[in-house]
């Protein structure tokens, strides 16, 4: 519709459009809920009845760049909240300052991730014909990225998993599976939000958000948050499966 | 409130002349359009097109069923033949046909707001679905996919030799479209509405349209993550639903039926909403039990996500679920009881007459009856073990989406045609067409309860030949169900531009939409209207010149006491 100023044709107030636009990316956000409900459905469905390859799985992902990924995501979540708090407040340099850490703290999470993946594929971990749990174990040499005495407990752990579910391997792929399905998502959902805060971060610079005008701030902030709620959701599940004792 | 006087007796009726449809002109004051109402005739173009795509897979399916062999395609063929039926016609035709023609134009104007809250959405959510239109048309024309519209795993993903990739991401991009109409609507309906339209003054069209907003926000983004996965696992190995890694294939009927048992009410909502703005106006009363109507809106909605399980008692689920979930099926039948009884009440003591929109609504109401109560056979345990994936439920679900849906959706057409294009449609030739409907539908679907009764599976390309009798009764009955869907698009498409001026509210009809122009102006309403009247008042509506018994009478006469208060 025809544009005046920051206010939308088919709206009488400001105010109107705001607490619409709010409802909108509540709405929407609650779409995403059952959108990861989905999956994490038959994650839950496939740990009960497969939780020794759960645990196996879950015992070959590195917990040290897994927690360091959550600390970043918490951090830009932080930042994240400051930045709508600078728009709110009109505080236009902080915001610019704060949307552009957020969205370095995002990029951080993608090159560990990249380098999470790039394991996976090396460790023959990716479910597919040469997806084989026991790769690292076996060939030591070929994961330098491990310690030896975490593949020493490993191998112990393997062995006594491998007596209780003959069929590990398979089932291990499912684990797999949905590491993938799940991180894979989130880090789409990541790149959407990545997206998003460079177009906040352009208009900061033409300086439009201020106290009076906020809303794209604000909204793209509750996506955010979501997107970090997802990974910690998402950290428990994949990364802290019986963990070795 | 000036502009609502004009009726159909009027003289000299004249197009406003500047309304929505010549405000602006060229291909791309259209294409990027933010109008609802111009969206929704964008949707009325691109939903006709795969209706008839459509129609034509299931033409082949019936010419095919003429003999027992199966005279015309191969075994092959005939199953590509009734997937893609079933997928352009659930898909990209009944999920949007009504919510986002209809409701969309309409909405806005129902509750007397300029747009719906977010216009550009809107058109996204349109070329979303050409986006997804384009995926599954090029998965039809590349040697199209047989699977079933169900995409039950592991077929779909490890054995199908058809394309089934293109199609599962088409109808995956497709959900977006439906997410971002459902969210408009909810959105539009909270914040949108003009001063004094209350809750319970909302027409009971855009109750339904809330409860299947609710639908499609809480349903289809599981649908979406479950043909994502399963696009994933053809496509990229991941094994979910692969019994080889120790995935589950009735994961998938659950997940999948989680949102197409609902989708269903995604089609019969939006319908049973025209039915409830139809039966009033053509009975020139006051809708019975506006309250329980809207209400049971939102009980099909929420018991609808409870039910998905029935179409799965004969995978080996517990007895016990199965049980639970068959009690549960039945109980989403009463909401349903309730409209039809209430507007069946609505009938009563009314002044009902016959035209065209009011045929499809009586249609509606016949065919609607049947298909619900041949539901709740289908609920039953020890029948459904009978009649699972038999004729009888083929049958079950036409009188509920072709006989329900469908007719409720060219009722609408009907009924607003006048609305949206400011002019008359023929109205003894649409009579006709709607008996042709109404005869052709019940002679195709009929003849397939006591098919399937007797035992007649469906999706089989054969058959014994002492079936072919209602096998031939069915494919004449298609014949001539296609002639009562072509004469409908010819004379609205001609009423569209050569027909009789409508004036702004030629039934007449108390909704907030008839107040204005038709064609509507751009922005909908000269004035932001403010409401002051109840739904369906005819009584108490002295600008439409109505006489209704008990009513203030025409315009202009002194108001006459109601005998018996509020009936």
């Amino acid at each position: 519709m025809h544009r005046t100023g920051a206010l939308y044709g088919q709206f009488k107030t400001l105010e109107q459009q705001k607490d619409t636009a709010s409802l909108g990316m509540w709405i929407f956000l609650v779409t995403e809920v059952m959108f990861f409900g989905g999956i994490m459905l038959a994650y839950t469905i496939n740990r009960h009845t497969y939780f020794h390859a759960f645990a196996m799985g879950s015992n070959t992902l590195s917990l040290k760049l897994g927690t360091f990924n959550t600390v970043v995501l918490l951090a830009s979540s932080f930042t994240m909240a400051m930045g709508v708090w600078s728009a709110q407040t009109g505080k236009k340099q902080l915001l610019t300052m704060f949307l552009s850490l957020t969205i370095i703290l995002g990029f951080v999470f993608f090159g560990v991730k990249y380098v999470e993946y790039a394991q996976k594929f090396h460790h023959h971990l990716v479910p597919g014909r040469n997806f084989d749990i026991t790769y690292c174990v076996s060939n030591p040499s070929a994961c330098p990225d491990i310690d030896a005495e975490d593949l020493a407990i490993e191998r112990k752990e393997i062995d006594e998993a491998m007596e209780a579910d003959p069929d590990l391997n398979a089932h291990a792929q499912l684990y797999y599976s949905a590491y993938f399905g799940m991180t894979g998502l989130h880090a789409l959902h990541m790149i959407i939000g990545a997206g998003l805060l460079f177009w906040l971060l352009r208009n900061s610079f033409a300086g439009i958000y201020g106290p009076v005008w906020n809303t794209p701030v604000d909204i793209v902030g509750l996506y955010w948050h979501f997107v970090d709620i997802v990974w910690i959701f998402l950290f428990p599940l994949l990364y802290l499966i019986d963990r070795h004792k | 409130m000036s502009t609502a006087s004009a009726t159909s007796t009027g003289p000299a009726l004249k197009l406003p002349e500047k309304n929505y449809l010549n405000s602006t002109y060229g291909i791309r004051s259209w294409l990027l359009t933010t109008d609802h109402k111009r969206i929704a005739l964008l949707y009325l173009v691109t939903v006709t097109f795969f209706f008839f795509v459509g129609g034509f897979f299931a033409m082949m399916i019936r010419l095919h069923l003429l003999t027992p062999s199966g005279y015309l395609l191969s075994a092959d063929t005939y199953n590509r033949m009734f997937t893609m039926h079933g997928v352009a016609m659930i898909f990209f035709f009944l999920i949007p046909s009504i919510p986002a023609i209809l409701g969309n134009f309409l909405i806005p104007l129902m509750i007397g707001a300029k747009d719906l809250a977010f216009p550009r959405i809107n058109l996204l959510s349109w070329y979303i679905y050409i986006i997804g239109g384009t995926f599954t048309l090029y998965s039809m024309v590349t040697g199209g996919l047989d699977t079933g519209w169900t995409f039950y795993t592991p077929l779909s993903t490890v054995y199908s030799n058809s394309a089934v990739a293109p199609a599962v991401v088409g109808i995956f991009i497709t959900g977006f479209s439906s997410i971002l109409t459902g969210l408009n609507f909810l959105v539009t309906v909270h914040t949108m509405r003009a001063p004094g339209m209350t809750w319970f003054r909302l027409p009971l069209f855009v109750w339904a349209h809330y409860a299947t907003s609710v639908v499609m926000i809480l349903g289809t983004p599981v649908v979406a993550i479950t043909l994502g996965l399963a696009a994933m696992e053809r496509v990229f190995g991941l094994g979910f639903f692969n019994p080889a890694m120790g995935g589950d294939p009735i994961l998938f009927q659950h997940l999948f039926w989680f949102y197409s048992h609902p989708a269903v009410y995604i089609m019969i909502l939006p319908a049973m909403g025209v039915i409830s703005e139809l039966i009033p106006t053509f009975a020139r009363k006051k809708l019975f039990g506006y309250h329980f109507v809207a209400a049971a809106s939102l009980a099909i909605a929420v018991i609808g996500f409870l039910v998905w399980t029935h179409h799965m008692f004969l995978t080996g689920q517990s007895t016990y679920a199965a049980i639970a979930f068959s009690f549960l099926t039945f109980l989403v039948a009463i909401p349903s009881a309730i409209k039809t009884f209430n507007w069946t009440a609505t009938l009563f003591g009314g002044s009902i007459s016959f035209d065209t929109p009011m045929l499809y609504a009586f249609g509606f109401l016949g065919l609607f009856l049947i298909g619900g109560l041949t539901g709740l056979f289908l609920g039953c345990l020890g029948v459904d073990m009978h009649v699972h994936d038999t004729y009888f439920v083929v049958a079950h679900f036409h009188y509920i989406m072709v006989g329900g849906a469908v007719m409720g959706y060219l009722g609408g057409l009907h009924f607003w045609w006048p609305k949206i294009t400011g002019r008359m449609y023929p109205e003894w030739l649409a009579r006709i067409a709607a008996l042709v409907l109404f005869v052709g539908f019940n002679l195709t679907f009929f003849p397939q309860f006591v098919l399937g009764y007797l035992g007649m599976p469906r999706r089989y390309h054969v058959y014994p030949p002492e079936f072919q009798v209602y096998n031939v009764m069915s494919t004449a009955g298609a014949s001539i169900l296609a002639i009562g869907y072509l004469l409908p698009m010819v004379y609205l498409t001609w009423a569209a531009f050569y027909g009789k001026v409508a004036g702004n509210n030629p039934w007449p009809a108390t909704g907030l939409e008839w107040t204005t122009a038709s064609p509507p102006p751009t922005e909908n309403f000269e004035v932001t209207p403010v409401v002051t009247w109840e739904p369906y008042d005819f009584h108490n509506r002295p600008e439409l010149g109505l006489d209704v018994p008990g009513s203030r009478g025409p315009a202009g006469n002194p108001a006459v006491a109601p005998a018996h208060g509020d009936d």
